[in-house]
C-alpha cells in the first residue's frame, strides 16, 4: 500500500504478509510509518492505493472485519467524563453478540477496584491499562498494539508481555510496534523493520542474530541500519 | 446504532447545557406571550427570537459537541461498526436533544397561549431550523481538524444566513425596485432557510396583509396546503444536502 498525507508520503510501496501464531514487533525511527499502517489496517486511515486483505478478502472501506482485531493505541483518548466502569460496560454493549469475552487483564490490572474513577482523571500509565483489557477483551484472532509498554509500570508490563505470550501459544497474530529492543527479543518472533516509510527487512530474530553475527538484538538492528545491509 | 444514539443522548443531558437551553426558550415564550397582549403579536416576536437564537445555539453547541466527542469517535471507530452509523448516531443525538429543547421550551407555551395552525408551524419549523443548522455545524466539523477553525466556519455560517443573506436581499430588492421582482424574491427566499421559515408562519399571521403586491403573491403560494408542502420539502432539502455531504466526508477521512 501507498499513503501519504499531502506531500509528506508515509508508506511507499509496503507489501507484506504475516502469518498466524506468531509475534511480530515493527520497528523503526520516529515518524517512519508504523502507527500509519497499524491504522490503515484498522481502517481509521485510510490507504491512497492498494489493498489489506485478511483472510484473503479485502477490508478497505468494510467494518465488520474489525471485530477480528482488537487495538491498543499509543495514546489511548477516552471520553472525560466517562468512568472507567462505563467504557469498558458501553463497548460491551455495542459488541453484545460476542460472547467470548476475556475478562483477564481486568482481574490482573486490578481495574475493578478503580472502576468509578473518571477517564479524564487517569494517569497516562492507567488509561494504557484499560487500552490493553479492551484489546484482548474479545479474544481476536489478530491484535494490534501500538507501544503497548510505553507508561506501564515494570509490573503491569510483565503481565502484557505474559499475556501476549499466552495469546500467540493460542495461534493469534500479534502486531507490536516498539522501540524497546530488550522487550522484542522476549516476545517477538519477528521483526519488520521501516525506514522512511518501505520496508528495510523483514525478518526473524534467529536469522537476524545468524546474518549479523551479533548475540542481542539491539545490536543486529544498529549494525544493519548503520552498514546499509540487504538482506 | 440505537445503541450508540443512546451513549450520545446520556452524554449530552450530562453536560446541562441542553436544560439551560429549555429553561431560557421557555422563559422567552412565556415572557413573551404576556408581553405582547394578543396571542398573535406574541408568536410574531417569539418568531424573530427564535431565528435569531434557534439556529445560533444549534450550531454552536453542535460544533463543540462534535469536537468534543473526538475521543468517544475515535473509540468507536476501532470497534466493527460502521463509520457512517457513528456519524449519524452523533448526528441524531444532538440534533433530537436539540428539538427536545425546543419542543418543550416553545412548544408548551404555544399550545398553552395560541393552539392553533399558526403556533404549529411555529414549533415545526422550530424543529426544521434545529436539524437544519446542527447539519451545517457537523459540515463544518468534518471540513477542518482544528477546533477553532470549525467553530469560525459554523459561526459565519449563522452570520451570513441570520443577518448578511437578508442585507443581500434588501439591497437587491432596492437596486432592482424598478423591475417586477416577485419570482425572484420568492426564488431568494428559498435559499435561506431562516427565511424560509420565516415567510412559512409570517404568511398564516394576518399581518401578511400588510406586505403588498409580493405579499400577495406569497400568500396565494404558501396560502395552500402544497405551497407550505413544498416549503417545509425545501426545509428537508436543506437538513439533508449537508448531512449527507458530511456524512460521506466523514467516512473517507483519516482519523
Amino acid at each position: 500500500m501507498h499513503k501519504s498525507y499531502g506531500k509528506l508520503q508515509v508508506l511507499r510501496d509496503v507489501s507484506v504478509e504475516f502469518g498466524t501464531g506468531k509475534v511480530v514487533s515493527v520497528i523503526g525511527p520516529n515518524g517512519a510509518g508504523k502507527t500509519t499502517m497499524s491504522k490503515c489496517i484498522l481502517g481509521m486511515v485510510l490507504p491512497d492505493s492498494g489493498d489489506i486483505l485478511i483472510d484473503g478478502q479485502s477490508v478497505l472501506k468494510k467494518y465488520a472485519y474489525r471485530s477480528q482485531i482488537g487495538y491498543m493505541p499509543q495514546i489511548g483518548k477516552y471520553p472525560e467524563n466517562m468512568k472507567i466502569r462505563q467504557v469498558i460496560e458501553m463497548i460491551r454493549d455495542i459488541r453484545k453478540k460476542e460472547k467470548d469475552v476475556d475478562e483477564e487483564l481486568i482481574g490482573l490490572y486490578a481495574l475493578e477496584e478503580i472502576y468509578d474513577k473518571r477517564m479524564g482523571a487517569l494517569s497516562g500509565g492507567t488509561k494504557q491499562k484499560v487500552s490493553a483489557a479492551l484489546a484482548f477483551m474479545f479474544n481476536p484472532p489478530i491484535l494490534i498494539l501500538d507501544e503497548p509498554t510505553a507508561g506501564l509500570d515494570p509490573i503491569a508490563a510483565e503481565i502484557l508481555k505474559a499475556k501476549i505470550l499466552k495469546e500467540k501459544k493460542r495461534g493469534k497474530l500479534i502486531l507490536i510496534t516498539s522501540h524497546i529492543m530488550s522487550e522484542i527479543e522476549e516476545v517477538a518472533d519477528e521483526v519488520l523493520c521501516l525506514v522512511d516509510g518501505s520496508i528495510k527487512f523483514y525478518e526473524s530474530i534467529v536469522e537476524l542474530k545468524a546474518h549479523t553475527q551479533e548475540d542481542r538484538l539491539s545490536r543486529a538492528v544498529a549494525k544493519i541500519m548503520n552498514e546499509g545491509y540487504h538482506p | 446504532m440505537n445503541k450508540i444514539i443512546k451513549y450520545v443522548l446520556l452524554d449530552i443531558v450530562k453536560s446541562r447545557i441542553i436544560i439551560a437551553y429549555t429553561v431560557f426558550l421557555l422563559l422567552l415564550s412565556i415572557g413573551l406571550f404576556n408581553l405582547g397582549g394578543s396571542p398573535d403579536k406574541g408568536i410574531l416576536s417569539l418568531l424573530n427570537l427564535v431565528l435569531l437564537t434557534v439556529p445560533l445555539i444549534s450550531i454552536v453547541f453542535a460544533t463543540t459537541h462534535f469536537y468534543n466527542s473526538y475521543e468517544f469517535i475515535e473509540l468507536l471507530v476501532a470497534q466493527p461498526i460502521n463509520r457512517k452509523k457513528i456519524f449519524m448516531s452523533e448526528y441524531l443525538g444532538v440534533a433530537l436533544s436539540l428539538s427536545a429543547a425546543f419542543i418543550v421550551g416553545v412548544g408548551i407555551p404555544v399550545i398553552i397561549f395560541s393552539s392553533g395552525l399558526t403556533g404549529f408551524y411555529l414549533v415545526l419549523t422550530g424543529v426544521f431550523i434545529t436539524f437544519i443548522f446542527v447539519a451545517m455545524a457537523f459540515l463544518a466539523s468534518v471540513i477542518t481538524r482544528d477546533k477553532a477553525k470549525g467553530i469560525g466556519i459554523a459561526l459565519l455560517l449563522w452570520f451570513y444566513f441570520a443577518l448578511i443573506y437578508d442585507g443581500i436581499v434588501l439591497f437587491i430588492l432596492y437596486a432592482f425596485g424598478d423591475y417586477p421582482l416577485e419570482y425572484a424574491t420568492l426564488a431568494m427566499t428559498a435559499l435561506n432557510p431562516i427565511d424560509l421559515g420565516r415567510i412559512i408562519v409570517l404568511l398564516n399571521l394576518d399581518v401578511s396583509a400588510l406586505m403588498g403586491y409580493t405579499g400577495a403573491l406569497y400568500k396565494s403560494i404558501f396560502g395552500s396546503v402544497w405551497g407550505i408542502a413544498a416549503a417545509f420539502g425545501l426545509l428537508l432539502l436543506w437538513a439533508l444536502i449537508p448531512v449527507m455531504s458530511s456524512r460521506r466526508i466523514f467516512s473517507r477521512r483519516d482519523l
